[in-house]
């Protein structure tokens, strides 16, 4: 945008006339594999205007690249076979230098540095998180290890898994509460860091409803590699939908039922000092359990959000997730305990 | 002179002092080269084998050969190991040996103060793989409280407040003692090559692999002391309670980036520019034909000396720096490919028209080139930032700089080490052991690297000790890992060969393969005061016949006058040992320790400052 300001783009166009080769990369990634995915987080199945753009511009250097590989690795074959050692051959002529050379191999890839930069900076300016004024607002702050996301028009505050409605604008501002993580989704663009005492954006627009993995993608610590994420993008009427669930207050469960007994032992032990449950506790440490029964995972991504899943991680999330700070209960929880508080979090749709 | 000096001079003192004790006093350029070289192996082969654990975890989904925790030690180590206890200090095995001898000098300008960057890099290389041991010392409740921060140790991950244990002081003071090492290597080099050179050996007629030396020398001593200053605020913060990098404070983590990419970025080039010095020697000797462009071969190192400062923020793309600021460092980084593509160019015109003998190191050398251009292509994708976003902290990067550091540093070094070992040790490596060690290499690695540009296109980030089968990444992983221990196998071959070597290599002469530059005027091994008349050197070639001169004679098999040859020295090891007893202080909390560590530097220093030339 700022840069359509300075350079219009019809000079960008003189000064780049490449022709714009949209050969995917996809089925060379699939022939080398042979077989064909389902691969979650591809940065080779874009799925949003962020990620074709970038994209766009790595197949077009992919290409260059590949023209120059062939070009330096035949010559250089073609040397070794050429010029290999036979006997009685002559003394080489001692050559030492050929200007003209010189400058022909320093202008050529200059040149073709000219074809890739200028696409380059094009695409950095169009993917610098600028987003329209009606964009969908989501904060996302990384812990570790898990993502919380707010939606600060809707007043909804959620974690782990995104919905987003497709088609729609988006801007996405991150940052984190502890150390350095990175926000990514690749079907859905490039990622960001989420750095203490910074904001950065991702400026998005999904193209299709879907279910998008991603990951922390910086080094944050002992479960770096547990720090997963998704991103669900909904249909209008679907998106309507969730955020009509998210934002009324919790079910309160019924009497004499396992939900209610659960809701009792949830609100005498320490889960209360951490976890916000909308109406019940105000913690503000671990992920907000508000509607925590209508995610399907839970640990970041790492688990099925099932009761066998739920119960062991109460019981012990460390032995779960390296590092993880939910450490189990002193006195440690019954059994019988733990399946009433399972009851609860599932009954919290 | 008296008696005992007399005893220093050759010929009469050309058998030289054997045993421990003269190892441990050495200042002798070439004894000093070959510590460096088999210390660095030595750590070579920790590094690679952290690295053969790294690739088991990972060679199937959900992998429990090692913990988190273990596994964030070993990509850490395996990477801060590889860079400044193997690579670096075996490029400086090559700068000791080979550049005194190639600019016709009888040691290099500061011969104890040479040998006291050896020990420091033993000691701080020691020092911080103490960290595997040690856990039980710190009720760490395990073994190995090794660093495990990453090799970049981003702040402020690596604050007292996240890593409360010892793993990360080990690493901030181990990188603190060995940043002396190499500053004190660099100073010494600079002077070495500036001071020291023959009658007639002017700076146009040096030869590539000392020009090359002589930049990363350049880029050594200015880019460290950034690495120290990053490396002090942190030490401030986590043993003094300061906050360079605390948020809360009003500081902000990005400094730590800011300055350990600073540092960083001309890190790469200290560690790529020796191995092209390298090959920019191997190639015109087995070719026998000259470098081509000699000339713009080295402005062209000169330059990406310079440029390599003007890149860093291309390793913090994600950061969020801004458009302005990513466009910027985008085309610095693109533009440093166009000096490093000219001299590929080069050293191809160089094989073009030659008589090319395929020794052992001219395969390493042509394979340098051939990686090396994989990795610079595979570079240019990522200094494009939109592109960079979807690949930086994945595997594709780990691709991308195995191809440059392996494909090219190590290649290259090997291709140094086949070239130069008849010259260093006075026997020739078999050849055909070489090819197979070449060979497995070179297919081992691809096998290991090729695959990982795809496992990170396909999503997989780096410095994950586990992966979901999901991803679709398990074969693509398998196949690395078989690679990677193909690796290994080649490097058990070639170790194979240094010990064949040893006892059964053929003797080689002075000059087996019909170099061009001063080394090979000289016997194999060279004797302790290296020429036994300093040349005159009248031109670039001087060993050649080219169109325009006759090759020099080579200096008499022995000295007509009396050589002096310094003596040993302890005090640079005495010297050496108080920075790592010193960086035990805020360790282990004990301040004597700080006072004893001091107290042994200053006396070091202060008693081989006194101590007389003539022992």
């Amino acid at each position: 945008m700022l840069l359509s300001r300075c350079f219009p783009d019809r000079h960008l166009r003189i000064l780049a006339p490449v022709p714009r080769c949209r050969w995917s990369l996809t089925p060379i990634v699939l022939l080398l594999l042979g077989c064909g995915g389902p691969f979650p987080q591809s940065t080779l199945h874009p799925r949003s205007d962020f990620a074709r753009a970038a994209d766009t511009v790595f197949t077009d250097i992919f290409w260059w690249a590949v023209l120059v590989f062939v070009v330096v690795e035949t010559v250089l074959l073609f040397v070794l076979v050429r010029f290999r050692h036979r006997e009685g051959r002559a003394a080489p002529r001692p050559t030492h230098g050929h200007t003209l050379l010189e400058i022909a191999w320093t202008l050529a890839p200059a040149v073709i540095l000219v074809f890739v930069a200028v696409p380059t900076v094009r695409t950095i300016f169009a993917t610098a998180g600028e987003a329209p004024p009606d964009a969908l607002k989501v904060q996302v702050t990384g812990h570790q290890w898990w993502w919380e996301y707010k939606y600060p028009d809707l007043g909804i505050t959620t974690a782990n898994e995104m919905h987003l409605p497709v088609g729609k604008p988006v801007q996405i501002a991150i940052t984190s509460a502890d150390v350095i993580h990175s926000f990514w989704a690749p079907r859905l663009g490039g990622k960001r860091d989420a750095i203490p005492g910074h904001v950065n954006y991702i400026a998005l627009q999904a193209d299709a409803v879907g279910d998008y993995s991603g990951q922390c993608a910086e080094f944050c610590g002992a479960s770096h590699a547990n720090m997963g994420l998704r991103v669900l993008v909904d249909s209008d009427a679907g998106f309507a939908a969730w955020v009509k669930d998210q934002r009324s207050p919790p079910v309160a469960p019924a009497k004499g039922t396992p939900a209610e007994q659960g809701k009792a032992i949830y609100s005498r032990s320490a889960c209360l000092g951490c976890h916000t449950i909308q109406g019940v506790s105000p913690g503000v440490i671990g992920p907000n359990l508000t509607h925590v029964g209508s995610r399907s995972t839970i640990a970041a991504g790492l688990f099925p959000n099932d009761s066998a899943h739920l119960a062991s991680w109460i019981a012990d999330a460390p032995a779960m997730k390296p590092g993880a700070i939910m450490t189990r209960m002193k006195p440690p929880l019954t059994d019988a305990e733990i399946a009433a508080l399972v009851a609860y979090l599932a009954s919290l749709k | 002179m008296s008696h005992a000096a007399a005893a220093q001079l050759a010929p009469a003192a050309t058998a030289e002092a054997h045993g421990l004790r003269a190892w441990l006093t050495t200042t002798d350029h070439k004894r000093i080269g070959m510590l460096y070289f088999y210390t660095a192996l030595s750590f070579f082969l920790i590094g690679g084998i952290e690295a053969l654990v790294i690739r088991a975890q990972l060679a199937r989904p959900n992998g429990h050969l090692v913990s988190a925790e273990t596994y964030n030690q070993l990509f850490t180590m395996h990477g801060t190991t590889m860079i400044f206890l193997a690579l670096m200090p075996l490029s400086s095995s090559f700068f000791n040996f080979i550049v005194p001898l190639q600019i016709g000098a009888r040691d290099v300008a500061f011969p104890r103060l040479n040998a006291f960057s050896y020990w420091v890099f033993l000691l701080g290389g020691l020092f911080m793989n103490a960290s595997w041991f040690v856990g039980p010392l710190f009720h760490a409740g395990q073994w190995n409280v090794a660093p495990n921060g990453g090799w970049f140790g981003y702040a402020n991950l690596t604050e007292r407040q996240f890593s409360p244990g010892p793993n990360i002081d080990f690493w901030l003071l181990g990188l603190q003692i060995l940043g002396v090492s190499s500053l004190a290597g660099g100073v010494n080099f600079i002077v070495t090559i500036l001071n020291m050179r023959a009658p007639g050996m002017k700076m146009m007629r040096l030869p590539t692999f000392t020009w090359m030396s002589l930049v990363t020398q350049f880029i050594i001593i200015t880019a460290f002391p950034v690495l120290t200053v990053g490396l002090l605020f942190l030490m401030f913060d986590r043993f003094f309670g300061a906050h360079f990098y605390v948020r809360e404070a009003g500081a902000t983590p990005i400094l730590w980036q800011h300055l350990f990419w600073l540092f960083g970025h001309p890190e790469v080039y200290i560690l790529i520019l020796p191995a092209m010095g390298i090959v920019s020697e191997v190639l015109p000797t087995f070719a026998r034909k000259p470098l081509f462009g000699y000339t713009v071969v080295v402005y062209s190192g000169i330059l990406i000396g310079f440029m390599g400062w003007g890149v860093w923020s291309h390793h913090m793309f994600s950061v969020g720096l801004g458009p302005i600021a990513d466009s910027v460092f985008s085309a610095t980084s693109m533009l440093i490919a166009v000096p490093t593509g000219v001299k590929v160019f080069n050293w191809i015109a160089t094989l073009w028209g030659g008589d090319i003998r395929g020794t052992t190191a001219l395969h390493f050398a042509v394979g340098f080139i051939a990686m090396f251009i994989i990795g610079g292509l595979s570079g240019v994708t990522h200094a494009s930032p939109p592109a960079d976003l979807q690949q930086t902290d994945t595997y594709y990067v780990v691709a991308h700089f195995h191809y440059v550091l392996f494909g090219g540093t190590v290649l290259g070094l090997f291709a140094g080490v086949y070239y130069w070992w008849p010259k260093m040790t006075g026997r020739l490596f078999d050849e055909t052991l070489g090819k197979w060690h070449f060979w497995l290499q070179l297919v081992g690695m691809n096998l290991a690297f090729f695959p990982m540009h795809l496992i990170g296109l396909l999503g997989m980030p780096r410095r994950i000790y586990t992966y979901s089968p999901d991803l679709g990444v398990a074969g693509l992983n398998l196949v690395s890992t078989v690679g990677a221990f193909l690796i290994g196998v080649s490097i058990l071959i070639f170790l194979a060969n240094l010990w064949r070597t040893r006892t059964h290599g053929q003797r080689a002469p002075n000059d087996p393969w019909g170099g061009a530059t001063l080394e090979w005027s000289i016997p194999s091994p060279p004797p302790v005061y290296n020429f036994s008349v300093i040349p005159t050197v009248a031109n670039r070639l001087p060993r050649w016949k080219t169109e325009h001169h006759e090759p020099m004679r080579d200096p008499p098999a022995t000295p007509p006058a009396p050589i002096h040859v310094p003596p040993g020295s302890w005090w640079p090891l005495v010297a050496a040992l108080g920075l790592p007893i010193a960086a035990l202080a805020p360790l282990t909390h004990t301040l004597s320790l700080a006072f004893v560590g001091a107290a042994l530097l200053l006396v070091g220093i202060y008693r081989w400052a006194f101590e007389p030339l003539e022992g």
